[in-house]
This record gives structure tokens, C-alpha cells and sequence, in this order.
């Protein structure tokens, strides 16, 4: 059992990767073109691609600059190269001066090189940082090393009786190994914030939950519109979900049964093991970001609908308690647990399995979305407008 | 067993099979067991009232509030959108107020 509760990681100065990526980022959505092309003369690095960067308020620009920083301090990162137009609101030089500290960072400028130039150029770097990467080796790390985000997606019926408890027990058995358990998705906490104020360690983190809770409904009232439609989603509502306050409730088990230790913003590099709430939308993409930024080496993503996404820098775990689904949509789940729904297999025995494949993807194994290539579900959440 | 309810506080069950109008429908209560006649049809992991719920009542579901009934709702009955409103997140009733 002992054995079998170890991964093989590679350490960096932050924390244990479980990849060891190079990864290619644009500072700015007008940039992500060059970006992407930069990764296409070397497959094997990872594109990053955001649409944010440029035309916020000032403290957002500040706010966008400490997201790509904390994206690129991930630990599944080695090095990082990040794309800039050279005219955008995003500092890239602060950026990748804040990472160098930690990894090797550069800069490529498409208004100083021109297009072809900047992707010659990028392609030359990445190049060299992924001779550079391959000579770190994995070596072997106890499951307290472990960092795992939570999410729900593309939710039915089954994923508050079977996948979302499932994935409960798996926070649970990491929590007590020593690890760490982020989740997300403030909205789907309305309905259902008292149960997490009841497992807060003291007030304080207690009354985060509240606030981060109304913040969050107050900005969907101030639209004047139901949100029913938008959240739970056309799929959801297929899927037999009528309301909000349901998905929550629905939801909530997916984070298990130990205490909430900290509510953390919106792609905040979590520091405290245990079990941490971020406050951040539902939406893929960003909710995937936010993680990343705070350092989740792997999300653990239950769906009933069997939804596809991954994350470039980051293994994403689908498992998965629809009979329909996993046979149908085979190609998008790692954890088949539909012997759970047919009450030939406990929520238990099941979780042991979906902590093994963690393990195992940690340790190398490649994720479905990782061999479908299925990789660009990135975005930074920004609340403020576009100006 | 067609049809389940997760906690037994609830006033909902949830179908485990596509279940048709007039169906006799054995639903499972923890370790006991309740008949209902499906009222209308009711897809799977759709919910099915299993006492009757007045108009502005709550549904109760995981033994929590999900929502409130539109209109009165009869045991056998679908419980979703159509009947069935959420308490949480309404901009429309802010606006409506103002």
C-alpha cells in the first residue's frame, strides 16, 4: 500500500512537476498567433494561449502580469518563453523576470523581429530549453507531494450520486496523506455555502466563503436576469438538473470530508497543504487557469455528459459514473465508474482506483485529453471591462 | 427499482430508467420501498415527485432545498424546469422589485 501511494516526479525549486514541459506563452491575445507558430516548428513544447493582456484598468494589468507568472511557476513547467507584441498593457519583461528567479524565462518581441523573425527566433529558444529539459529525470515523491484541483463539468444526474463522491473520497485520502485539494467554481458553491462554513478551520475562513459567495451572485443579480440557462447550463438541465442550488448541493461532495483550510483568489499560488477553495467562475478554461496558477500538478475532473477538455501544461483526470457515457464517449474518460452506478463496486474501492490512476498519470501515464491533443481549454478570468 | 430518492428528507426521487406516463414505478427509499404511477414522462436522472408539492413549496433534493414549486405538483409528476423555479441568482426578480 505504501509503495503504491508514491508517484515519480521531477523536483524544481517550487514544489514536484509531474511533466516537464516547455511551454510557450503569449502575453497578449495579439500575439498568441506567433505563439502557436513558435510551438508548431517543435511539437513537443506546449502553446499557452490566453485572449487577455492589453486595453484593462491598471490593476488589472497588474492582475493579468501575476497570473501568467504564477501559470508559468506551475511546476509541471520547466522553462518558459513568453511571446509579446511589444505594445501590450502586460509587462513581459516583469513577468519573465518574476519566473526567472524560479526557471529559465525569455522574451520574444514580434514588433522588434516581425513575424517570420519572432518565430525563428522562439523556435531557437524552445529548442534549446527542451535539450535543457531533458536532462532533469524523475525521481520518486511520497503523495504528500501531490497538488490536485477538483472540477465538475458537463454535469448530469450521476455526477452528485456516483463521480462527485467518488472524486470526495480521493480529496479525502490526499488530504490525510498530507497533500493538497484546490477547488473552484463560486457559483456552483450558491446554494450550498453552508456546507462548506461548517468545515471551515475558524471564522475567518468561514466568513471568505460567504463573501466570496455573494460577491459572486450580487454580480449575476446586477445583469437583472435569471441565470438559469447560463447556469446549470442547456446540458445540465438535459441532464436532469433544474436548478443551481441543485448542481451545488450535487457538487459540493466532490471535495470530500476534511476541513477547508483557506479561501484562496482566482489564480493565488497556493502555499497551505489541505483542502483550499478558490473563488473563481465555472467555466472551463478559466476555472482550468486559475488552478494551474495555483499550482495544481493535476485536476481531477468528474463528468456525466463526458466532456473532452484538457489543459496544456497540466494532466486532466475525466472519470465519469454514466453507463452511456463511458461506452459512448470512451475516448474522453480515464476512470470508467459505471460499475459504481450498477452498485457492483463502492464508492471506496472506486476511489482507490481513481487515486491509482492519479498516481500513475503524475508518474508519466498520458492522460485521454493528453493523447487526443485536446489541449486548449485556457483562458484568464478578468471581471473588469475591456477598454 | 426504476426510480431512487438520495435522502429521505426529499420530496423528489430520480428516475434510473426512461420512465413513461402510467407506468408503475417501485421506488427505493434507503432500504424500503414505495409504488408510484408515473404521471407523465420522466428521462433518466430526471426527477419525479413522490408526495404532493404546493405551489411555492420546497423541493427537497440530497436533503437539501433546490428550489420552489410554479404550480402545485402531484406524486408521479416530472419536477424540472416547468415547474420548478430557483431561489438563488435571480436578477430577474431584483429588476422585477425595483
Amino acid at each position: 500500500m505504501k509503495r503504491f501511494m508514491k508517484f515519480q516526479g521531477f523536483v524544481r525549486k517550487l514544489g514536484v512537476g509531474v511533466r516537464n514541459h516547455v511551454a510557450v506563452f503569449c502575453t497578449v491575445g495579439c500575439s498568441a498567433y506567433v505563439a502557436r507558430k513558435i510551438v508548431e516548428t517543435n511539437p513537443r513544447a506546449r502553446a499557452v494561449i490566453h485572449h487577455q493582456g492589453c486595453c484593462h484598468v491598471p490593476p488589472e494589468i497588474a492582475y493579468v502580469e501575476k497570473i501568467l507568472i504564477n501559470l508559468a511557476l506551475n511546476p509541471n513547467i520547466h522553462s518558459a518563453l513568453f511571446v509579446s507584441l511589444g505594445c501590450e498593457g502586460v509587462s513581459a519583461e516583469k513577468v519573465a523576470d518574476a519566473v526567472s528567479r524560479y526557471k529559465e524565462a525569455e522574451v520574444v518581441r514580434v514588433l522588434d523581429d516581425g513575424t517570420s523573425g519572432a518565430i525563428s527566433r522562439g523556435s531557437r529558444i524552445i529548442e534549446a530549453m527542451l535539450r535543457e529539459a531533458e536532462r532533469v529525470k524523475r525521481e520518486e515523491f511520497e503523495l504528500s507531494e501531490i497538488k490536485l484541483a477538483i472540477k465538475c463539468g458537463g454535469s448530469d444526474f450521476t455526477s452528485g450520486i456516483i463521480s462527485n463522491p467518488v472524486a470526495g473520497k480521493v480529496a479525502d485520502m490526499i488530504v490525510e496523506g498530507g497533500g493538497t485539494v484546490i477547488f473552484g467554481e463560486t457559483t456552483e458553491v450558491i446554494g450550498a455555502e453552508h456546507v462548506l462554513a461548517d468545515r471551515a478551520i475558524n471564522e475567518e475562513v468561514a466568513r471568505k466563503v460567504y463573501r466570496v459567495v455573494e460577491e459572486m451572485e450580487r454580480r449575476i443579480i446586477a445583469t437583472g436576469f435569471d441565470m438559469r440557462g447560463g447556469q446549470p447550463t442547456p446540458g445540465n438541465i438535459r441532464g436532469g438538473i433544474t436548478t443551481i442550488e441543485e448542481k451545488s448541493v450535487g457538487a459540493i461532495c466532490k471535495v470530500g470530508s476534511t476541513k477547508l483550510v483557506d479561501v484562496v483568489e482566482y489564480g493565488e499560488l497556493v502555499k497551505q497543504r489541505g483542502l483550499i477553495f478558490m473563488d473563481s467562475p465555472g467555466r472551463e478554461p478559466e476555472v482550468l487557469t486559475g488552478f494551474a496558477a495555483g499550482g495544481a500538478q493535476i485536476t481531477l475532473f468528474t463528468t456525466g455528459l463526458g466532456v473532452p477538455q484538457g489543459y496544456p501544461v497540466m494532466p486532466v483526470v475525466k472519470v465519469s459514473g454514466n453507463p452511456e457515457t463511458c461506452k459512448r464517449l470512451h475516448e474522453h474518460i480515464d476512470v470508467d465508474l459505471s460499475k459504481v452506478f450498477y452498485g457492483e463496486e463502492s464508492i471506496d474501492v472506486a476511489a482507490r482506483r481513481v487515486l491509482n490512476e492519479i498516481l500513475e498519470v503524475a508518474s508519466g501515464k498520458p492522460t485521454k485529453a493528453e493523447l487526443l491533443g485536446y489541449d486548449e481549454t485556457v483562458e484568464i478570468y478578468v471581471k473588469g471591462p475591456v477598454i | 427499482m426504476s426510480a431512487m430518492v438520495i435522502d429521505e428528507r426529499d420530496n423528489v426521487a430520480v428516475a434510473l430508467s426512461n420512465i413513461k406516463r402510467g407506468d408503475k414505478i417501485l421506488v427505493g427509499i434507503g432500504e424500503k420501498f414505495m409504488d408510484i404511477v408515473a404521471k407523465s414522462d420522466i428521462p433518466l436522472g430526471h426527477k419525479m415527485a413522490i408526495v404532493r408539492i404546493p405551489k411555492g413549496g420546497e423541493v427537497v433534493k440530497y436533503g437539501a432545498v433546490i428550489g420552489r414549486a410554479m404550480v402545485d405538483i402531484e406524486p408521479g409528476e416530472h419536477v424540472h424546469i416547468h415547474n420548478v423555479e430557483s431561489l438563488r441568482g435571480r436578477g430577474d426578480l431584483a429588476k422585477r422589485v425595483k
